[in-house]
């Protein structure tokens, strides 16, 4: 009963975190502009927080630098389980134009397993929201299985 | 850190970041508090080093212009164009007159997309968050022209090598025109908040001093520079593109603080506003491109655009082929960021991210690769080895008391068994 009350709030209510993993701006401005009043992604109960150890969701933007990977791992260490990453933009989900800089390790799922991946450079604050909400579905979905 | 005797108040040192609620981009800065006040700042960047510079050595100039925009998301028609300006110098190309407009057209919708982004993550960080959402939701209006011109939101890929892609209609000129009534409109609002409401006055004035003397040794640019009365902009210093056929009037304060920053950011949007109606208005007809030669004759150039942030600086060096031999990029970030030290002398702690948001720090842009060069150095490059940063870090661990060897000895014996 206190699981499904938990599950169903977590579904209604994810609280994210944004990081960003040697992004040009160009995916986090989006981000930013699909919690702002055009977008609102509020409407889904989404709400940005600002410490990992609040968070239900990793949105990372940007491929992984060299200096970013150990951070990286870090900050995903500390979410509480269950934890779920979205890749936002071609970058963090392949490396995109950086694939193959020296100081540039690849995509996100090359260091944390990825929940998510939201292509685009960048990323339009529709296709953030569509990721969200298709990933939340999956989540019902699951929810409804077991 | 053990309490020092006969001060009564202890040294704090507070690392805040790479993952910090009030920074949008890693970067990791150690602040050293007594009380409540800031002793010494010191930032250390680094984390969005992508390798940009090498990688456009490994790419043809075409690729490249394409790859520097992507240096930078919010102001990446700075970094395209100069880069293309400056590749359009070394072959001599003639870039007609209708181009070098549409550029300055988009450069300046850009301008108030950044300003605006500016303005609400400023009242975020101040705690006045219906400023962030009303200038997000204007700033919206911006995002659909832009998105509408260069067929992309952010990241336009409008340029090229010897003109830009797309060509400006008519009814695209009607949207402008609109656009921009609707957002001088709200500007000027804008504009009223800033010069009546007095908490917004209260909190931000006297925060953040950076005295005209500093800002000129320093070396600081921008709207960071014009707010301490250092009128300094390349769109009047050193007019490219058509900004001297259009009539540029520069923005100055003299309050030296965050409030000042803030009304010259806003009095720069009335002005860009103004630009952007003249240069809607003479657009000439014409072609909007030249054909560029795929190999690019052997020269170096330096070329300067004012972003929203300041002085954009891109250096190139080409070899005859089609692939350019080296390519730096200076961003206005990197001289602004020295100042940030300054402006938090003394400060309250709960100032530091509405200073460091007042300079609007672009990390992306900064995270470039210097060399620093010791002069008393033995080593004429300046290049560090690896062997010899690890002795040092060696040393320097042992230097603090932590002696890694007789761990690794152990280590190494266990591995063996």
């Amino acid at each position: 009963m206190l699981d499904k009350l938990i599950t169903w709030s977590r579904i209604k209510s994810p609280w994210i975190i944004h990081f960003n993993t040697g992004a040009c701006n160009a995916c986090d401005i989006e981000i930013v502009a699909a919690l702002t009043p055009r977008y609102d992604m509020e409407r889904f109960g989404v709400q940005l927080k600002g410490t990992p150890r609040h968070a239900d969701v990793l949105v990372c933007s940007g491929p992984v630098t060299k200096q970013i990977k150990d951070r990286l791992k870090r900050i995903y260490d500390q979410m509480p389980e269950p934890k779920f990453v979205v890749a936002v933009g071609s970058c963090s989900c392949s490396g995109g134009v950086f694939d193959g800089c020296y100081s540039v390790e690849s995509g996100i799922d090359a260091i944390i397993p990825v929940s998510a991946y939201i292509p685009g450079c960048p990323a339009s604050p529709q296709a953030i929201i569509d990721g969200v909400v298709k990933l939340l579905a999956t989540l019902e979905k699951k929810e409804e299985k077991r | 850190m053990p309490p020092e005797k006969g001060l009564k108040m202890r040294k704090v040192v507070i690392p805040i970041g790479p993952q910090h609620p009030a920074l949008k981009e890693p970067e990791s800065f150690n602040v050293t508090l007594s009380g409540e006040r800031i002793m010494a700042f010191s930032a250390r960047l680094g984390y969005n080093h992508r390798g940009i510079e090498k990688a456009c050595e490994e790419r043809t100039y075409v690729q490249d212009v394409y790859l520097v925009e992507r240096i930078c998301g919010i102001c990446s028609h700075t970094h395209s164009t100069s880069f293309t300006q400056a590749v359009e110098e070394l072959a001599a190309l003639d870039v007609p007159k209708r181009a070098l407009y549409i550029r300055v057209i988009i450069g300046e919708l850009e301008r108030i997309h950044s300003h605006l982004l500016w303005l609400g993550i400023a009242g975020h960080e101040v705690g006045f968050d219906t400023l962030l959402m009303y200038s997000w939701r204007d700033r919206e209006v911006v995002m659909d022209i832009l998105a509408e011109l260069t067929g992309n939101r952010v990241n336009y890929g409008i340029n090229v090598i010897g003109g830009v892609k797309r060509d400006l209609e008519g009814h695209h000129i009607k949207d402008i025109s609109k656009a921009v009534d609707t957002l001088e409109e709200r500007t000027k609002y804008y504009i009223d908040i800033a010069t009546k409401e007095t908490t917004l006055i209260q909190r931000l004035s006297g925060v953040g001093k950076l005295p005209h003397e500093d800002a000129l040794s320093l070396g600081a640019t921008g709207p960071t520079a014009r707010a301490s009365n250092v009128a300094r902009d390349i769109r009047q210093d050193d007019p490219y593109a058509v900004y001297s056929e259009l009539g540029f009037r520069i923005v100055t304060d003299n309050h030296n603080d965050v409030y000042g920053r803030t009304l010259v950011r806003l009095g720069e949007l009335m002005e860009t506003y103004r630009l952007i109606r003249a240069a809607v208005n003479n657009l000439p007809e014409g072609p909007i491109a030249v054909k560029a030669p795929r190999k690019i004759p052997e020269g170096e150039v330096f070329s300067r655009y004012e972003a929203p942030r300041g002085e954009n600086v891109h250096y190139i060096k080409s070899n005859g082929t089609d692939k350019p031999e080296r390519v730096k990029v200076r961003a206005p970030t990197l001289a602004n960021v020295q100042t940030v030290a300054r402006m938090l002398e003394d400060e309250q702690l709960a100032d530091l991210p509405i200073v460091i948001a007042a300079i609007d720090p672009c990390f992306s842009c900064t995270d470039r690769m210097i060399t620093v060069k010791d002069p008393d150095d033995s080593n004429p490059r300046g290049i560090i080895k690896w062997d010899d940063i690890r002795s040092y870090s060696i040393g320097l661990y042992r230097s603090r008391g932590v002696d890694f060897s007789l761990l690794n000895k152990k280590l190494a014996e266990k591995l063996k068994c």
